[in-house]
């Protein structure tokens, strides 16, 4: 609590000025240029890749208050092998869990793939900075590698974009080696100028990833959304050379959905970026539509819901 | 073809999916013509993109229209009907265009088809105690069995009697609660597209009636595939080596199969077969303990 104090908002000077002079974003052209992209054909052997591509970046998110351990192991299993019937189905990134199920997780998983824990009194934000930071340290000492944090958006709309600044950067040393993703909630950012602010706010923070939303609110994740944080991303690196990932999460459904993701990432940072390690999905059920598309390209016949698992 | 200075109205039809009125996803349409070899209308040719669109639009149709009760799916179907007696005259219209006949045949056609979905709307509440029972096993049980609808129906409507025909295929479909993808005749499909704007207007769950529009031939493979398609209604379809195509390819997936029939008199009142090739038969064994 008392760093907040020893930093006064004249420290944040720096921080402010930048903010104040990042140039507005135009939200027709944005648009205009996500929804252009999204009318890509893509071929079949295109599709081929970009399926497995998608499956390998999925986060399997549970976040659920009727969560149970054995709900999460059985995630779990199916993160590690999402289509049992056939084995050359690449596994998931990663799975998302609340703190307290980490451990049912970590059970299941090893460490053959990422368990990520919401943390900061997800997904509202709403808690005093000593509990986030309790949160933060519980979720990665049960085993959370990756910690998706919201940011406290009501400071950021009055204006208080230190104290957003601080609560990052005060998670982000509770993490200690875990990966850090800082959840803007873009929903309720209302504007794309506002998106463009956090983003910067987040990657000066010390995030290793930012992230569209907590699935809690509508809007989730939209194409120009994600479009705005990606350039954000790739300016960022082009300044500090360092390289910061993106989580599109919430709302996307369909494998044509992930697909047009895929070519936004492409087209706004390079294929660099395609990779678990840069961009992720957080979705918990398109990954079996993604199952079903993977079947109907290798069986040539279409699949059915009855063919992939619940949950 | 119209008189007076009015430009002429010419109209290309869509496809009838989940209670919408798409294009084809492919952007094809074909050209039907009268028996006189007059244009009539450009029809939207599906392909089978739109067939796999379908099928997910039957199967969230079937989700709520089978967990209706009996009672409704009647006053469902008689509603239909009620929708087609106000489009009475189109629909003679449409079938004196499509199959040349007299405006009186067209007539009877029209009212036979009307009557053939009251005919099947009160089956609704009663099929299932015509083909379900109570058996007697020897032990301390009631046992009984139950229709329940199948599923996801896809089915080709006949070619030739293009309204009567195409609503003696889905109503019987329908009455059971399953969802149906119809695939309207070739030649003929206008009274099926009036069909669909009536469908659109009565109150049919989105989804649980799909009209495509196109060549069964290039459709049907992929829906007798489909993992997600429980039967099939070959009625429409004429060819005997794609007929046995169909069949094949439905049997990778354990699929109902209602066979085309051999000399199909759709004028003559139906029974229940149609109704019952398209249901399952739950069998319950209860305990009936010491009374």
């Amino acid at each position: 609590m008392s760093s907040l104090e020893v930093h006064p908002a004249e420290s944040h000077k720096g921080l402010l000025s930048f903010l104040a002079g990042l140039p507005g974003v135009d939200q027709v052209g944005a648009e205009a240029r996500a929804a252009a992209l999204g009318t890509r054909s893509i071929k079949k052997e295109s599709k081929i890749w970009a399926i497995d591509m998608a499956i390998s970046m999925v986060d399997l998110t549970t976040l659920e208050g009727a969560d149970t351990a054995g709900k999460v192991k059985a995630m779990s299993s199916k993160a590690l092998h999402p289509d049992p019937a056939d084995p050359s189905t690449p596994s998931v990134a990663a799975v998302c869990v609340y703190g307290d199920l980490v451990y049912a997780a970590r059970e299941v998983v090893g460490d053959r793939i990422h368990v990520a824990a919401v943390a900061t009194a997800f997904p509202s934000g709403r808690a005093s900075l000593g509990v986030k930071l309790a949160d933060t340290k519980e979720a990665v000492a049960a085993g959370a590698d990756e910690i998706d944090m919201v940011i406290d958006r009501g400071a950021f709309l009055t204006g208080n974009f230190g104290k957003v600044f601080d609560e990052i950067v005060a998670v982000k040393q509770a993490c200690g080696t875990a990966h850090l993703k800082v959840i803007l909630e873009t929903g309720e950012l209302k504007t794309l100028d506002n998106v463009r602010k956090a983003s910067w706010l987040a990657m000066k923070a010390g995030a290793d990833f930012i992230k569209t939303s907590t699935g809690k609110v509508t809007p989730a994740a939209t194409l120009p959304v994600t479009l705005v944080m990606l350039e954000a991303v790739r300016d960022y690196y082009q300044e500090t050379n360092t390289r910061i990932g993106v989580k599109a999460a919430g709302g996307i459904k369909t494998s044509k959905d992930a697909i047009k993701y895929l070519v936004l990432v492409n087209e706004t940072v390079g294929d660099a970026w395609l990779t678990p390690d840069l961009f992720r999905f957080g979705a918990s059920t398109l990954l079996n539509d993604l199952l079903l598309q993977r079947q109907k390209m290798i069986t040539g016949h279409y699949s059915g819901p009855d063919y992939v698992t619940i949950d | 073809m119209i008189g007076n200075d009015r430009v002429g109205v010419r109209k290309t039809h869509k496809l009838f999916i989940g209670g919408a009125f798409p294009r084809s996803e492919s952007g094809r349409t074909y050209e039907v013509i009268n028996t006189r070899g007059e244009f009539l209308a450009n029809i939207a040719k599906a392909s089978r993109k739109d067939a796999r669109d379908a099928v997910i639009s039957a199967r969230t149709g079937f989700n709520s229209w089978s967990k209706a009760s009996a009672y409704n799916r009647g006053q469902v179907l008689y509603r239909i009907a009620e929708v087609m007696e106000g489009r009475k005259e189109q629909f003679i219209n449409d079938i004196q265009d499509a199959e040349g006949t007299s405006n009186k045949k067209a007539t009877t056609q029209t009212d036979q088809a009307i009557d053939r979905v009251v005919w099947y709307a009160g089956w609704a509440d009663k099929y299932s105690q015509v083909l379900g029972n109570t058996n007697p096993v020897s032990g301390p049980f009631f046992n009984f069995s139950v229709p329940e609808p199948t599923g996801v129906v896809a089915a080709v409507a006949p070619q030739d009697s293009s309204l009567l025909g195409l609503i003696s295929v889905i109503a019987p479909i329908i009455v059971s609660g399953n969802s149906v993808i119809v695939i309207a005749s070739m030649n003929s499909p206008i009274p099926a597209i009036t069909l669909s704007e009536c469908l659109a207007t009565s109150d049919v769950i989105a989804g649980n009636i799909n009209i495509l529009t196109g060549d069964p031939a290039e459709i049907m493979p992929s829906l007798a595939s489909h993992l997600d398609v429980n039967a099939l209604d070959l009625t429409g379809i004429t060819d005997p080596e794609l007929h046995a195509s169909l069949e094949i390819e439905a049997a990778g997936s354990v699929k109902r199969v209602r066979s085309s029939p051999i000399n199909p008199q759709w004028q003559v009142t139906p029974t229940l077969s149609r109704v019952r090739a398209f249901t399952e038969i739950k069998t319950v064994w209860h305990p009936m303990g010491i009374l």
